[in-house]
């Protein structure tokens, strides 16, 4: 996986290529820590690029979920396939997360 | 004049494969093996779902359990990874040098309280919503500890 992240004040955006896995959960999930405790509030996580994501990545962005709340911000995720989608509606983790179609719509919510 | 071709049986069933590979207990070996799997899968005309979430998650689920819980990440422990897939099934037998685990007593389900808090805890539930069987069976000494996974074509 690569992933890359775009910061601009309170916003982070994170494009992940690949996949989102056991291997590379922690880096990930430090990356956007790190991110976090210099000030972003607002992160946004694009999947266009994705390929799977097994229960570590979903572990890793469960767990980003509450650090980001717990510093008063918000974790949206944004072109998921249809693939990804059903993984998030097995797990119900489509009720913890914004999920949008697209980096535009995650971007332009409020 | 008919050609050699023309006189072989004429079958819609893709002939069996297997496959069968041995990795150390390196997280990074994971994808490798995976990304030949989905490939046979490919190739055997399994459905785009299959290819693209239920086979590469479960499988991904499995080898690292087997790595991080059955070997306790010691590399010098293997994994094995098997492979048979024919007209009717993919069947992976993933097996560890570790003592094993009552997969019945791993009964992991959005249901439980924590499921939106906790990181980790979620891999058997996974591999059994996205397979159709989850077996395991020892450890025994020649065999070690293994998971079975079989994914129906339909």
């Amino acid at each position: 996986m690569s992933f890359i992240l775009h910061r601009s004040d309170e916003l982070l955006l994170v494009d992940v290529g690949g996949q989102l896995v056991v291997t590379n959960r922690q880096e990930f999930k430090q990356a956007i820590l790190e991110a976090v405790e210099q000030g972003a509030r607002t992160v946004v996580i694009d999947f266009a690029l994705s390929g799977y994501i097994d229960s570590s990545g979903l572990g890793a962005l469960v767990s980003l979920s509450k650090r980001v709340r717990d510093a008063g911000g918000d974790l949206r995720l944004a072109g998921l396939n249809d693939d990804l989608r059903t993984l998030f509606e097995l797990t119900r983790l489509d009720q913890l997360f914004p999920l949008y179609a697209s980096r535009a719509e995650a971007l332009a919510a409020r | 004049m008919t050609s050699p071709s023309a006189q072989r049986p004429v079958t819609d069933s893709p002939a069996p494969i297997a496959r069968r590979w041995t990795v150390a207990s390196d997280l990074t070996l994971i994808e490798p093996v995976v990304e030949s799997i989905v490939a046979l899968c490919v190739t055997a005309g399994f459905s785009a779902r299959f290819c693209n979430l239920n086979v590469p998650v479960a499988i991904t689920e499995a080898i690292a359990n087997a790595m991080l819980r059955g070997n306790r990440s010691e590399p010098s422990r293997l994994v094995q990874v098997s492979v048979e897939l024919d007209a009717e099934r993919l069947c992976v037998d993933v097996t560890d040098e570790g003592v094993g685990f009552d997969l019945s007593s791993l009964q992991q389900s959005p249901d439980e309280v924590d499921w939106f808090e906790r990181e980790d805890g979620r891999g058997v539930f996974l591999m059994r919503t996205l397979m159709d069987r989850v077996e395991s069976a020892g450890p025994d000494a020649e065999s070690g500890h293994r998971i079975r996974l079989i994914l129906h074509r339909t």
